[in-house]
């Protein structure tokens, strides 16, 4: 049983995705419990692989009895074993703090909405768990493809978004493929371990150089990294609520984890020029995005721009490359994933009662005060306040940018807290002293608050675990993806 | 592995293609020839992988008799491009069918028309849930 951990939270949102709409036919009320108990169940087999990697060490699993580097393999590691905790979970989450508001939102049709976020999730899950170049593209256009739908299922301009989405995204993946193809006609492999034993021999070859590019810029496009974030700020405005919940939070970061593998373990892109454009793009992405984060009238819009600029900082980690760094990159996936999280499910509940997402008109005064405290932690994190976990992942990266003598990067990381501030301020001062506190506002349902207490309560909470947190799990990982780039 | 057996010319082939496809999708305000962009684009990939395998008087990799490694064509770019297809089926499937719905609701499938649609009916942002 321990030896199938590594495919068993893919396999099981995968068994739910397909049982959903069967399920509906004859229960509808039973069916997104049971879409939120396939999530959850896959969220306890990913805990479940991080224990087991504590304890036993990494695990290869070969799909299908085939073992590599001919057949396809899934590797449970301790970046892998992390990330699908922070996909499986924080997914499990949104899944349950968006069930009300699907109901809501697609009437009959929720069903629908509960399976396609259960494909999209395991096409997250398998982005991560797996060790094969060709088989993070057919996950990476699982999730892809669900996503599209998913941001074109509310109409009018969510279809416009979504069809903008689907052709950027595709063109992504085509990118990431080409790049497979030049990696492949050089190796004969596509294998990840196989590959990073490869290539070392052949660094000078052209081809190399240039599927790497292809392989970056395409994730790039996935993880939506400025320049190349065209897709994400009206996919994000004009999803509806439930969808908001999910993408954001874990969409992006399954792409920054495949850049992470690839990039560092298998291209040993340690020492390429790459890694510092990365980095350099990266502290753009974080000072553009702030900014324009900070210009946005539009609650959902301003949180789809500090999504840009906080994918900048984990675009920076990687790129600096070293452990302090990486370390914070991948804590900085778990802080944003629970953070904006947190921000979209609590402003997705203000507009399903009834608000406007116009900042003048989001209002709400103290008349909800858990909400409104929750939104609160969720946005300290985002700025980097201790204890929040935002603190402890900004707090790596600069060490990581000191470490490597760039004060441009110190910069554009302080720069991009302090941007924080003022964005999230803007957010946040709009709940609580808004104007619009005549109007009336239904309360919010009871499982969308505590979903948010939870994610608000593990911000903080996991931020002052967060020094263990780091010395178990991420320094392993960060090591892992350093060193397996050779000495 | 080299491909060798065409030269180098179908390389060329599919790298114009491919700077076809990607000019179309990037430039075009009409979706749907962006679309149509999108899948020259792909199918240049698909093109350039197979290429991968290509052999001059080489056969399937069949094993009737003793295998013979240098008389078969490599299988493996096949069967990845065969997935690659469905995928590409499946994306221009989900893509063609926001596009009608596109056209359903602003009755036009040009960039700028349905901009100035959103614009006109949202003047202060979306609304809605």
């Amino acid at each position: 049983m321990r030896g199938h951990l590594p495919v068993l939270p893919l396999l099981l949102t995968l068994v739910g995705a397909m049982a959903t709409p069967i399920v509906a036919l004859v229960a509808p009320r039973a069916a997104s419990g049971l879409a939120v108990g396939a999530a959850a169940a896959a969220a306890l087999a990913a805990l479940g692989g991080l224990a087991d990697v504590l304890v036993a060490g990494p695990r290869r699993y070969a799909l299908g009895g085939w073992p590599g580097p001919w057949g396809i393999e899934l590797v449970l590691d301790p970046l892998s074993g992390f990330v699908g905790v922070v996909v499986a979970g924080v997914g499990t989450a949104a899944l349950l703090a968006g069930a009300g508001g699907a109901r809501r939102v697609y009437g009959d049709a929720a069903p629908t909405f509960h399976a396609l976020a259960l494909v999209a999730l395991t096409g997250y899950l398998g982005i991560v768990a797996s060790g094969d170049l060709f088989n993070v593209f057919v996950f990476l256009e699982i999730a892809a493809i669900s996503s599209y739908a998913l941001v074109a299922s509310g109409g009018g301009p969510g279809l416009v978004a979504a069809f903008r989405y689907a052709v950027l995204g595709t063109v992504g993946a085509s990118f990431y493929l080409l790049g497979v193809a030049l990696l492949y006609a050089l190796t004969g492999s596509l294998n990840m371990a196989d590959l990073a034993a490869r290539l070392p021999a052949l660094a000078q070859s052209p081809l190399l150089t240039g599927g790497a590019a292809l392989i970056v810029v395409g994730l790039a496009i996935k993880m939506a990294l400025f320049p190349l974030h065209g897709w994400l700020p009206d996919a994000y405005t004009h999803a509806p609520s439930p969808v908001t919940a999910l993408l954001p939070a874990v969409g992006t970061k399954a792409a920054a984890y495949a850049l992470a593998r690839i990039l560092l373990s298998v291209l040993g892109g340690g020492d390429l020029p790459l890694a510092m454009l990365l980095a350099w793009t990266g502290a753009v992405a974080v000072v553009v995005g702030g900014v324009l984060a900070a210009r946005q009238q539009d609650a959902r819009r301003l949180l789809a721009y500090s999504s840009v600029s906080q994918m900048g900082y984990i675009a920076i980690g990687l790129g600096l490359a070293g452990t302090s760094a990486l370390a914070g990159a991948y804590l900085h996936m778990l802080g944003h994933a629970l953070a904006k999280g947190a921000l979209f499910i609590g402003v997705g509940a203000l507009l399903l009662a009834g608000r406007r997402p116009a900042l003048a008109a989001l209002g709400l005064g103290p008349r909800q005060p858990v909400l409104g405290a929750c939104l609160v932690v969720a946005a300290l994190s985002m700025v980097g306040v201790p204890p929040a976990l935002g603190f402890f992942s900004k707090w790596y990266l600069l060490e990581g940018a000191v470490a490597a003598g760039q004060p441009g990067l110190v910069g554009a990381i302080l720069l991009g807290s302090l941007l924080a501030l003022v964005y999230m301020y803007r957010l946040t001062g709009a709940v609580w002293f808004g104007e619009s506190g005549a109007l009336p506002v239904a309360a919010t349902p009871r499982p969308v608050l505590a979903v948010l207490v939870v994610l608000a309560v593990a911000t903080l909470g996991l931020g002052l675990v967060s020094g263990p947190l780091v010395d178990r799990i991420l320094i392993p990982a960060a090591v892992l993806t350093t060193a397996a780039a050779g000495p | 592995m080299s491909g060798g057996g065409l030269g180098i010319l179908p390389y060329w082939a599919a790298i114009a293609l491919l700077m076809i496809g990607l000019y179309t999708t990037v430039a075009h305000r009409n979706l749907m020839k962006k679309l149509i962009g999108m899948t020259v684009f792909q199918t240049a990939i698909i093109l350039f992988f197979l290429l991968l395998s290509v052999k001059r008087r080489a056969t399937l990799p069949i094993l009737a008799g003793p295998p013979d490694a240098a008389a078969y064509m490599n299988p493996l770019p096949h069967a990845l491009m065969l997935t690659a297809i469905v995928v590409m089926v499946a994306t221009t499937g989900v893509a063609l069918a926001i596009l009608v719905r596109v056209h359903a609701r602003y009755d036009s499938i040009e960039e700028d028309v349905i901009a100035a649609r959103v614009a006109t009916e949202h003047p202060d942002g979306p609304a809605g849930p």
